[in-house]
């Protein structure tokens, strides 16, 4: 009846484990009540979980992210306060349960931090930076972040019933086949990720039909932000780059449930072919996270800089050309496997070639500072520090790009330095950049400066201890992964490592006393201008909160920097003669329905529970032909409605200071500065 | 309202559907080509994998041309008999239409027919799934295929009851368009199958 769910399950194996189910259980139990206590379920259910609206949408997958954030590095400082400990002695984590911690560490980081938080700032931002009313499907969009929630639910079930996986969060056969992990962890990971890939699918083609179809009059391919562009970028790979995840999980689960051959050892398997699959997902995954995050600091530096971004072209060309670059690089994630010198000299060399457009990037970003009126706010601090330490982190790259170079610091915490070094400030940086930046485009007020730096300062200092070392232990030879260890000289340097991490971990208390702090300034620091960064593209033309339409009339886009051009030329705020009419697409309850299931699914599945996960398909099933039933999909809200709205708008307009120059910063200024060109 | 006001909003709301299905159409292309993708590299995990038949049946000794020829006349025709619906789609003939879904679904049928009695002969003669490398390969290409046709025929009954609940709406002439795609694609993914791992297995 239950399959191989038993009381068993449950984490009586050790304290750590059972601490962490604790927290989860009690973590999940004291949100609800709060939520019952406020009476908020109705208004939560009617106006969040199942709006299709774009900002919202994204508003809740930002919170997922941040969520998944905070596991995440629970994780991290789990291992770091492990290995700074377990010289000559177990340290406080049992093996197999640090390996369950540096797996659902990267599972989480990647699947259920990075790209919740990607897809929610291009939801939040895209839109509106190329003047249309919604994404191509709204409804569609809410199924996907359904979908990433039902693998992020999976994930953190995990540590309350039965285990999660050992194996990494590449999940490398033959380890992950059922002859060595026949628990369910590899389960829980498999079911996660396959579930939350096709939400990724889904949301891909959603960006890039969005971004085809939808500008609004006028804003021409290369007149778009440099941020949509990457957006755009991001999801073409997400189409072409996710079905090999799907097949290599699909098959691994094939293998472990119909006990398939696919990567056995016995039985003609080929374990190598799932590492080629793997990473043909896995490398423009990368580029996935951060071709959006380095949309995040065109932006950004941009704008702080009060210039246009140098080399707009050169941008959107490396964009497009690193995008097409990270279909040939995958196999520098396995020099060692033994193909020949020739094949292994070719992915060596592809794997240099995508530095030089990246280096464009940086010089880009460069000289749009040169000679612009920077002003120093917290978002323009992630931007300088990720340029700094990125550079780093890129040179380290080239170094592994060269195979035998690689032979050494295979799987040598060296590696681990580099692509942390890579993902921390490329990725993680970008995206809370784009956080503090649109933050009140989102939610109609700022966030606090003071805490955003000290994060910044903490996030920066924190990031070179933790991970600096690490470098340096590579040349020593340790391995990554390492649960205890014999030699004596690593230790100072994980000792360091783990300061660096507590120093992250104040930086991530600062994030969130900058939200709580926020929250409770939110009337002082009210955005009634809908521009206080004196921006330069449409997502500031409209109100913040902008309306549920976005645009009453969809504006009129005749260069880049559309906003910045209409500033200039005196036409951004005009009123038009008449409202009309607009169509916007109803929420719907089927969203949160079939991630519910696909939930269920997953657990069944993990748990060979095949009567439930049948009936959790069919009712999926069900859900999806009852909407093809649904023709009337859109409410019409009347003009007078529009008026109405955009009457309040243009009084809180005028409320701030002048509809042009509208900011009251201090450090604001209105004047043509040398060097500030047009 | 006035009249006048009403018209208008009524066009708008036409020309903003027709946008929707442009997009869907759009959209829809680029799932296909997203499950494109799923299928190039099952089939490339096949060439990788048919030489490791693991001291196991072999093609040769596996697969009947004459069902695999039968297989592919079934899903061709029925590739043809949607061309008819489309056809009668656009001539707005919904009799017409709705006969050739049903034609249509009933080939679809036949070639699921046929490949369940072709997968359980395989397992009764001790070559299923988890007997090779070789053979997981092929029931997972083979299969993934047979596991679209069988939406593909969940979709047709949906378009078939649709028709006939609600006639030609432009909703439904939107989704039989996106249905036809992909029927389509499925055809030309099953003559991979064929020249790929029937044909070579066999000769």
């Amino acid at each position: 009846m239950l399959g191989k769910l038993t009381i068993d399950a449950l984490p009586f194996y050790s304290w750590v484990a059972m601490g962490g189910a604790g927290i989860t259980v009690g973590g999940a139990l004291i949100v609800m009540a709060v939520i019952t206590w406020f009476g908020l379920w109705r208004y939560l259910w009617t106006e969040w979980l199942t709006s299709v609206d774009h900002k919202r949408v994204g508003i809740m997958y930002v919170v997922l992210a941040l969520i998944m954030l905070l596991r995440g590095f629970v994780d991290a400082i789990m291992m770091r306060s492990q290995q700074a400990f377990a010289f000559d002695s177990g340290g406080y984590l049992p093996p197999g349960h640090f390996d369950q911690i540096f797996s659902s560490h990267g599972t989480i980081m990647i699947f259920f931090m990075a790209m919740p938080f990607m897809t929610g700032l291009i939801n939040i931002v895209m839109p509106l930076q190329i003047g249309a009313r919604d994404v191509a499907f709204p409804f569609m969009n809410n199924v996907s972040l359904w979908m990433t929630t039902a693998g992020a639910a999976l994930v953190m079930v995990s540590l309350v019933i039965g285990v999660f996986s050992t194996a990494g969060w590449t999940g490398y056969p033959p380890y992950s086949g059922l002859e060595y992990s026949p628990d369910v962890g590899v389960d829980y990971w498999l079911w996660a990720v396959l579930i939350s890939g096709v939400g990724s699918t889904l949301s891909g083609i959603n960006f890039v039909v969005t971004v085809i179809k939808m500008r609004a009059p006028g804003m021409t391919l290369m007149r778009m932000p440099l941020f949509t562009w990457t957006a755009l970028c991001t999801s073409v790979l997400m189409i072409f780059a996710f079905p090999a995840l799907t097949v290599a999980c699909a098959l691994l689960g094939l293998d472990r449930i119909f006990g398939m051959h696919f990567f056995t050892n016995a039985a003609g398997g080929n374990m190598m072919n799932y590492v080629n699959l793997f990473w043909i997902w896995g490398h423009p995954e990368v580029y996935i996270l951060i071709l959006p995050a380095f949309g995040c600091f065109s932006e950004v530096v941009a704008t702080f800089s009060g210039k246009r971004l140098f080399g707009y072209k050169s941008l959107v060309y490396a964009t497009a050309v690193i995008a097409l670059l990270s279909f040939t690089v995958w196999l520098h994630h396995f020099f060692t496997m033994g193909s020949s010198a020739d094949v292994n000299a070719f992915f060596g060399i592809t794997t240099m070639i995508i530095a030089v457009p990246t280096g464009v990037k940086i010089f880009d970003w460069l000289f749009t500072m040169y000679r612009g009126r920077i002003r120093f706010h917290p978002a323009m601090l992630w931007s300088i520090g990720f340029i700094v330490t990125f550079v780093i982190g890129g040179m380290t790259g080239v170094l592994l790009a060269i195979p035998p170079a690689d032979f050494l610091m295979h799987n040598s915490t060296f590696l681990v330095a580099h692509f942390h070094n890579m993902i921390i400030p490329g990725v993680l940086f970008g995206y809370l950049t784009g956080y503090m930046y649109w933050f009140p485009k989102a939610l109609g007020f700022k966030l606090n400066e003071g805490w955003g730096k000290m994060s910044f300062w903490c996030w920066l200092i924190g990031f070179y201890l933790a991970f600096m070392p690490l470098y340096a232990l590579g040349f020593l030879g340790m391995p990554r992964r390492m649960e205890q260890y014999e030699v004596a000289e690593w230790q100072p340097y994980l000792i360091v490592a783990a300061i660096g991490a507590v120093i992250i971990l104040i930086g991530i208390v600062a994030l969130v006393m900058q939200l709580l702090a926020s929250l409770r300034q939110w009337r002082e620091n009210r955005d009634l201008s809908g521009d206080p960064w004196d921006g330069r593209t449409l997502e500031w033309l409209t109100a913040s909160p902008p309306a549920p339409y976005n645009f009453a009339v969809l504006p009129r886009v005749e260069a880049v920097d559309a906003l910045y051009d209409m500033k200039q030329r005196g036409v951004a705020y005009q009123t038009p003669a008449q409202y009309h009419d607009i169509f916007l697409p109803k929420h719907s309850g089927i969203g949160p329905i079939l991630g519910g299931f696909a939930f269920v699914l997953g657990f069944a599945m993990v748990w060979h529970i095949w009567w439930l996960a049948a009936v959790a398909g069919l009712v999926m099933l069900l859900a999806v032909i009852l909407r093809t039933f649904a023709d009337d999909t859109e409410y019409c809200m009347p003009a007078a409605e529009v008026a109405a709205f955009e009457a309040r708008r243009l009084q809180a307009l005028a409320q701030a200071t002048d509809p042009e120059r509208v900011n009251t910063d201090p450090y604001f200024t209105s004047q043509m500065l040398p060097g500030r060109a047009p | 309202m006035t009249l006048s006001t009403a018209t208008a909003r009524a066009t708008e709301k036409t020309a903003a559907e027709e946008a929707g299905f442009e997009n869907r159409a759009f959209g829809f292309w680029l799932y296909l080509m997203s499950d494109a993708v799923i299928f190039a590299l099952l089939f490339a995990t096949y060439m990788v994998m048919v030489g490791n038949t693991a001291g196991g049946p072999d093609g040769k000794a596996l697969f009947s041309l004459t069902n695999a020829f039968a297989e592919t006349m079934l899903l061709l025709c029925s590739s043809i008999t949607f061309g008819f619906a489309s056809l009668a789609l656009v001539a707005r003939q919904r009799a017409a239409v709705q006969i050739w879904l049903l034609v249509t679904f009933i080939l679809g049928a036949g070639f699921i027919a046929l490949e369940i009695r072709e997968f359980t002969g395989l397992v009764a003669q001790g070559a299923g799934p988890d007997r090779s490398g070789f053979l997981s390969s092929f029931f997972s290409l083979v299969g993934t295929h047979g596991l679209h046709v069988s939406f593909g025929l969940i979709f047709l009954a949906v378009m078939l009851l649709q028709v006939t609940l609600r006639g030609l709406t432009p909703q439904a002439a939107s989704r039989l368009y996106r249905l036809g795609l992909f029927w389509h694609f499925l055809d030309i993914v099953w003559i991979g199958i064929f020249s790929i791992v029937y044909l070579p297995g066999v000769l």
